[in-house]
């Protein structure tokens, strides 16, 4: 039992020893603010469910490096987006841009609230086209 | 059944139809690579077994070749490795080496010990060139074509049954159009 404690607290020690170079990259806080946007906007791609800020692999490090790189050579962050995603694809970035490619993704929200607002309108049209009682009694069944 | 049903039934049938593809759509961290049929991103490196010269892109130039992204530390590498030094002695195509954030002393020794299948290695030691290829984890091999397009990304360890299927039939087809 206490060897377990001993083990669960050097596991929990570990984790916060290992976190991210949380150091600044910048000293100036615009560069560090849209240092910090960016690589929190960046999937990891190695693991997936991570943005580059939050994983600690080292294509994350090497990629949190060149971001800084581009921002300290004065790079804007469409270029320094578009670095990525010639290198790795639209899903590089957990907001895709809207694109022709990724129209589906923006649009899809959209168009199904279209659809359910149709089928709503549909439904209630058709029941008050019906009489009253009729009305209430398919409503009742239902 | 009246119209609308119809509809709110298609529409649920398409987004299985969704769900079904994403499900069986196989390894999902095999992302489609942005390069197919594009050119190939230009590198130079130092060699890995030697320091002071180069391998890069003007090495590729003029016939089919194998990019092959590799590391000591990666269990994928030491899978495929065995057929790696097969397709080298059936002198079935070029391949070159990205040793991707290694160790040179690890890397000489892994190739001193397992064989060396790579006509050259590059050491990219900080994972730029990694970078500029898209890759995200080793193994990754890209078939290239004579005039340095990547026809074909490969990830995860290469054997015979997927060099038949997926890298064959383009090997063929691209040296007849050369």
């Amino acid at each position: 039992m206490k060897r377990w404690f001993v083990l669960m607290s050097a596991v929990i020690g570990m984790s916060s020893a290992m976190a991210i170079d949380t150091g600044k990259a910048f000293d100036d806080p615009e560069l560090q603010a849209r240092y910090e946007k960016l690589i929190s906007e960046v999937r990891c791609l190695k693991c997936q469910n991570q943005s580059i800020k939050d994983s600690n692999v080292f294509l994350a490090s090497d990629l949190r490096r060149e971001i800084r790189r581009m921002i300290a050579e004065g790079k804007t962050d469409p270029e320094i987006i578009d670095f990525l995603v010639t290198r790795y694809g639209e899903f590089a970035l957990y907001r895709p841009r809207a694109s022709g490619k990724t129209l589906i993704l923006w649009a899809a929200p959209f168009l199904l609230v279209l659809l359910g607002g149709f089928a709503l309108f549909r439904v209630v049209r058709h029941r008050m086209s019906l009489p009253v009682d009729e009305a209430a009694g398919e409503g009742s069944t239902e | 059944m009246n119209r609308s049903a119809i509809i709110i039934l298609a529409v649920v049938v398409l987004f299985i139809g969704f769900l079904a593809v994403g499900l069986m759509r196989g390894d999902p961290r095999a992302l489609p690579s942005p390069f197919i049929g594009k050119p190939a991103p230009r590198f130079e490196l130092p060699m890995l077994k030697d320091a002071e010269a180069t391998v890069g892109s003007g090495d590729l130039a003029g016939k089919v070749s194998l990019v092959n992204v590799w590391a000591t530390w990666c269990a994928g590498c030491r899978q495929e490795h065995d057929f790696l030094l097969e397709l080298e002695e059936n002198n079935e195509i070029p391949i070159y080496g990205i040793n991707w954030r290694d160790t040179r002393p690890k890397a000489l020794q892994w190739i001193a010990q397992l064989g060396d299948p790579y006509v050259a290695s590059g050491y990219d030691a900080d994972g730029r060139v990694g970078i500029d290829w898209g890759v995200y984890g080793a193994p990754e091999s890209f078939l290239v074509s004579g005039d340095g397009t990547v026809v074909h990304k490969h990830l995860g360890p290469l054997n015979r049954e997927t060099w038949e299927r997926d890298f064959v039939p383009l090997i063929e087809a691209g040296e007849i159009t050369q």
